[in-house]
């Protein structure tokens, strides 16, 4: 790479055979205009330490690997640029708010429990064989779940819940917002299976509205808007469960 | 075989970690003035039950100094209320649609402002006008 | 399955009072702590015969009503949930039956006062 300058880089580490509790070691990692903040780790591991751990794999912000918390932001870490801190310098945590497996990779099977649970796959109310054709829909009826079904299962937006970090039985905002993807979906009918985990005080009830998971979600991806929304969905269905059939509130 | 051990960070002073927590604590914090002056309220009207004369006496106990100040305070605490309120409702509120149209946030922001706007106009005209 | 939660009483008290707050207090603070007090513009703007009027008529009385107990359960919500992330643990602890205790007395007290009143 083309060097023209030194950005320090303070990492937090963590081995669990050896370490008791994680602390900071700082490098000193040359840049070019064009160098992402990964490329900057990719150059610790390659050059510097090759025992730093952390997860990657795409490089061009779709495949939810590489998010990390760059000065205390959550941030996919391929999608920022060393040179956008500098003259400052870097402290690199891996995402807040969840366990630390290793170094900066933490822990996600949380998560992936929390997303099995909220059967994130379109449940038809009769199942077709693959020679019948497809499901259709209209583009109005799409337009009513689409940005929910960008989230890339990155968890920055669960780094950015200070609930989850309280309380990690909280579902969570990427969670709650594929279950509103779902539930919205013209083709689905899983709702009342869903809706009792909506309903819980560990479904949307221990949202409050901070609104910091919308801000940092790098698809555009306004997971509050969907825990919010379904506050008023569990309400009605709080209050007028006995006058409607089982899910049959909108 | 890697040796599983994770590590748990606290959350102790989470909301000091970042500027989007303290305006976000800020913002739960005007409830604590919300509640207050809905006391004041109801002592308000605590004093109007029991009489002329108490009522007078809270009236004039508003003019302490401390009370001008508590007041002050509580009318930016309203506001900044208000303002977050008005701008995050419409992550609430159902998807409003005008025809085939989605009418956009802003514009329901907007409408808030609006309507903010009427109802305090109306409010002050009445008692102060009146 | 998981237990449905009784959130949606409190968030629904909450969600209406923080409307009316919104709305109505800006303009209330305005009158009855600064400008009644300062005697802008005139003084007896809130004179015991006005304000006993306005609280004995029932539009006066329902605004009263609405504003205050709506008002009350929306702060005491906020400061519940706010204490929960200052680390005070939740469930059905000394400070919820205090918060919401208080909302729920204040609520009480306000409408037996204006129902003496009209």
């Amino acid at each position: 790479m083309a060097t023209h300058d030194e950005i320090e880089i303070e990492v937090l580490r963590y081995h669990p055979e050896t370490d008791s509790e994680p602390s900071y070691r700082t490098y000193r990692v040359p840049f070019a205009h064009e160098t992402s903040v990964l490329q900057g780790l990719q150059y610790i591991k390659d050059r510097l330490d090759g025992s730093l751990t952390f997860r990657w794999s795409c490089r061009m912000a779709i495949c939810g690997s590489c998010g990390m918390m760059i000065n205390g932001v959550p941030n996919l870490t391929c999608s920022a640029f060393l040179r956008e801190y500098h003259p400052g310098k870097l402290r690199i945590e891996p995402l807040a708010h969840l366990p630390i497996e290793r170094d900066l990779a933490v822990d996600q099977t949380d998560f992936l429990e929390k997303l099995a649970s909220i059967q994130p796959y379109i449940i038809p109310a009769e199942s077709k064989a693959v020679d019948e054709g497809p499901f259709t829909q209209t583009p109005a009826q799409r337009e009513r779940f689409y940005q929910y079904s960008e989230c890339i299962n990155c968890l920055l937006c669960y780094a950015a819940c200070p609930q989850y970090g309280l309380d990690s039985g909280f579902l969570g905002p990427a969670a709650l917002a594929l279950l509103h993807r779902y539930n919205s979906d013209s083709r689905d009918v899983g709702k009342a299976d869903r809706m009792p985990i909506v309903n819980a005080q560990e479904g949307v009830w221990a949202c409050t509205l901070v609104g910091y998971c919308s801000e940092v979600c790098p698809k555009g991806v306004d997971p509050a808007s969907a825990v919010n929304r379904n506050k008023v969905i569990s309400t009605l269905d709080y209050f007028f469960r006995f006058m409607a059939p089982r899910g049959a509130s909108e | 075989m890697a040796v599983r051990r994770p590590y748990v960070r606290p959350m102790a002073g989470w909301w000091r970690r970042n500027p989007f927590y303290i305006f976000y604590m800020l913002r739960e914090a005007t409830s604590v003035f919300v509640a207050l002056y809905a006391l004041q309220l109801l002592y308000g009207l605590y004093t109007l039950a029991v009489g002329e004369a108490a009522f007078d006496a809270w009236l004039v106990s508003l003019r302490h100094p401390l009370f001008l100040v508590f007041h002050g305070v509580a009318l930016a605490a309203a506001l900044l209320h208000a303002f977050t309120w008005f701008n995050v409702a419409p992550k609430a509120m159902p998807v409003l649609y005008l025809g085939s149209h989605r009418v956009a946030d802003r514009t329901l922001v907007w409408a808030q402002y609006l309507i903010f706007a009427v109802i305090s106009v109306a409010i002050l005209g009445v008692v102060l006008g009146g | 399955m998981p237990k449905r939660s009784n959130e949606p009483v409190f968030w629904a008290l909450f969600g209406a009072g923080g409307v009316v707050a919104a709305f109505v207090l800006p303009a209330l603070i305005v009158v009855t702590g600064l400008a009644a007090p300062l005697g802008l513009p005139s003084p007896g703007v809130l004179s015991y015969e006005r304000v006993s009027a306005f609280a004995a008529s029932l539009p006066g009385a329902a605004f009263l009503f609405v504003v205050i107990s709506l008002s009350l359960w929306h702060g005491f919500h906020r400061i519940y949930h706010s204490l929960h992330e200052l680390g005070v643990h939740r469930g059905l602890s000394v400070v919820r039956v205090l918060c919401y205790g208080t909302a729920l007395a204040g609520t009480a007290l306000t409408a037996y006062l204006l129902v003496t009143a009209i």
